[in-house]
């Protein structure tokens, strides 16, 4: 029984760690750019919940509510400032500048939270569901993160294969050029693919706060490296990638951390990550990338 | 009346200058060639009328209107369609999809659907593999793809670049086919071809193009006697 709670437990640290994939992916597939301050926008979120939960004593839906929108703007606002200037640069320019969104958004962090960890309200106050007698508790955090990140993915793949954005989303990962061809927006389509991913980051910090609920501005950083990895290991610019990336870690991680040592289980997650790629270059699910000339 | 009309362009890849400042005209209803070697600046030529690089100095105006500085996904709904070198299908997207998204800027769901049938009944192969991704289609079917997708937004002026390039000769006369054809039905074409013979044999009016500059402009069945052009460009 006690496999099985840590199992689960790590299903739902991997789902978290898929939902916070989809952004990377998503950015990388569309924008062809690793957006290193994606973890940060976790932290920015989780801290707009807190705020908005604790400090005023609001409805949690409320306080997700304004952490996505939050999470959205400041999704835009970086594309738009810091990345968008960029789009002809080396990929070198955009990831150093990418590291710098990440040290500005900790810094802002500091100055208005201060260093100390902040004790984050759950948003989830269900009951925990208890089953075997006793014997297997599974936490209600859990179980909405399983189904959240669930819902998510339904939701995202009906919205690329279904509607006109999500198709030219699609074109844009392809060919830049060509999908500027048929009248795409690039430059808007880019932003949407930052929304969308920025958004989920919110709602990625609101789930893993619940489950971890201490935060500080540097919450966001581990667990943006580790969905990162997971992007990566599913195969970076795939959306199923990201799932099964992200799964295959939480639970790794979570094992190691069970049976192993918990001081190594991030090395042993980082272990595997390395000889996947020794073995599939291109992660579990990852496209052959061809370099357009 | 001409459509488009290209004004001392020039075009710069960082220090090196592509174009250099090169003047031509495409009017309504006319086939217009630009012919020359590899690295003549055809292909820039185009890219730059359709906004994927930025003209140094020169105008482009198209239908009265300057859009050397428009972005060039604008174009598409003014009715400039751009069939690129190479193709440039989105390989992982389906036949239909690939369709659809030369659809993009229209708004007009049932027409386009009516314009979707027109497309099926010129090119019957890609009914055939309508849910096929575009990446499995033979050179030839990609082509024709690629035509289809810009036929979709029913454009007024064609962009075509190298449309034969790669194909077996069978689908090359095929291809020139098409492009009488859409031709015929109302489209002005811009016509870029390495296939000389082939460009002269369709087209109203041509320009030779050499490292950057035009050396050479006429009529097309004039140019295809003259014996400078027959030297470098006809010969068999």
């Amino acid at each position: 029984m006690s496999f099985l709670s840590y199992f689960i437990s790590g299903v739902s640290l991997g789902a978290v760690y898929a939902i916070i994939a989809l952004g990377y992916t998503m950015v990388y597939g569309i924008a062809r750019m690793l957006n290193f301050a994606h973890g940060d926008v976790i932290m920015v979120g989780s801290f707009v919940i807190f705020t908005v939960v604790s400090t005023f004593g609001l409805n949690p839906l409320i306080g997700i509510a304004a952490g996505v929108l939050a999470c959205t703007l400041l999704g835009v606002t970086v594309e738009r400032i810091a990345y968008r200037p960029l789009r002809e640069a080396t990929s070198l320019a955009v990831l150093i500048t990418a590291i710098g969104v990440s040290y500005f958004l900790q810094n802002v962090a500091l100055l208005i939270f201060g260093s100390n960890a902040h004790q984050f309200t759950s948003v989830v106050s269900l009951p925990n569901l208890v089953l075997a007698g006793g014997n297997l508790i599974i936490s209600s955090t859990a179980i909405v993160t399983i189904i959240s990140c669930i819902i998510i993915m339904i939701a995202l793949t009906a919205f690329i294969n279904r509607t006109k954005i999500g198709q030219a989303m699609l074109a844009v990962s392809e060919d830049r050029g060509a999908a500027s061809l048929m009248g795409i927006d690039v430059n808007k389509t880019i932003a949407v693919t930052f929304a969308i991913g920025s958004a989920l980051a919110a709602i990625a910090g609101a789930l893993l706060c619940s489950a971890y609920p201490s935060l500080t501005p540097y919450t966001g950083s581990m667990p943006g490296i580790k969905a990162f990895t997971a992007a990566v290991f599913g195969g970076i610019g795939s959306i199923p990638g990201a799932l099964i990336g992200g799964i295959v870690l939480g639970v790794i991680e979570n094992l190691s951390k069970a049976y192993i040592s918990s001081q190594l289980s991030d090395a042993i997650v980082f272990a595997v990550l390395i000889i996947v790629l020794l073995v599939r270059p291109t992660g579990i699910l990852g496209r052959k990338i061809n370099e357009k000339v | 009346m001409a459509i488009l009309e290209v004004r001392d362009l020039e075009v710069c890849y960082g220090v090196i200058q592509a174009i250099k400042g090169i003047s031509f005209e495409v009017n309504q209803g006319e086939i217009i060639a630009l012919i020359g070697a590899n690295g003549a600046g055809k292909t820039t030529t185009l890219q730059t009328i359709t906004g994927l690089i930025p003209a140094k100095a020169g105008k482009i105006i198209y239908n009265g209107t300057d859009i050397t500085k428009t972005p060039g996904y604008k174009l598409v709904s003014m009715g400039i369609a751009h069939v690129p070198e190479g193709r440039r299908v989105f390989a992982e997207m389906t036949v239909l999809q690939n369709l659809r998204m030369g659809a993009y800027t229209r708004k007009d769901k049932a027409e386009v659907d009516e314009t979707l049938k027109s497309i099926y009944q010129r090119f019957p192969r890609l009914e055939e593999r309508k849910n096929q991704p575009a990446g499995t289609l033979s050179g030839g079917e990609q082509q024709m793809l690629a035509m289809g997708r810009a036929l979709m937004s029913r454009p007024k002026l064609m962009l075509m670049d190298e449309p034969s390039m790669g194909l077996s000769p069978i689908y090359v006369n095929e291809i020139f086919d098409i492009i009488k054809e859409i031709h015929k039905s109302g489209t002005t074409v811009l016509l870029v071809e390495q296939n000389a013979k082939k460009a002269l044999s369709i087209a109203d009016k041509a320009y030779v193009l050499e490292t950057g500059r035009i050396v050479l402009s006429g009529d097309a069945r004039e140019m295809m006697d003259n014996e400078q052009v027959k030297k470098a460009y006809l010969s068999e």
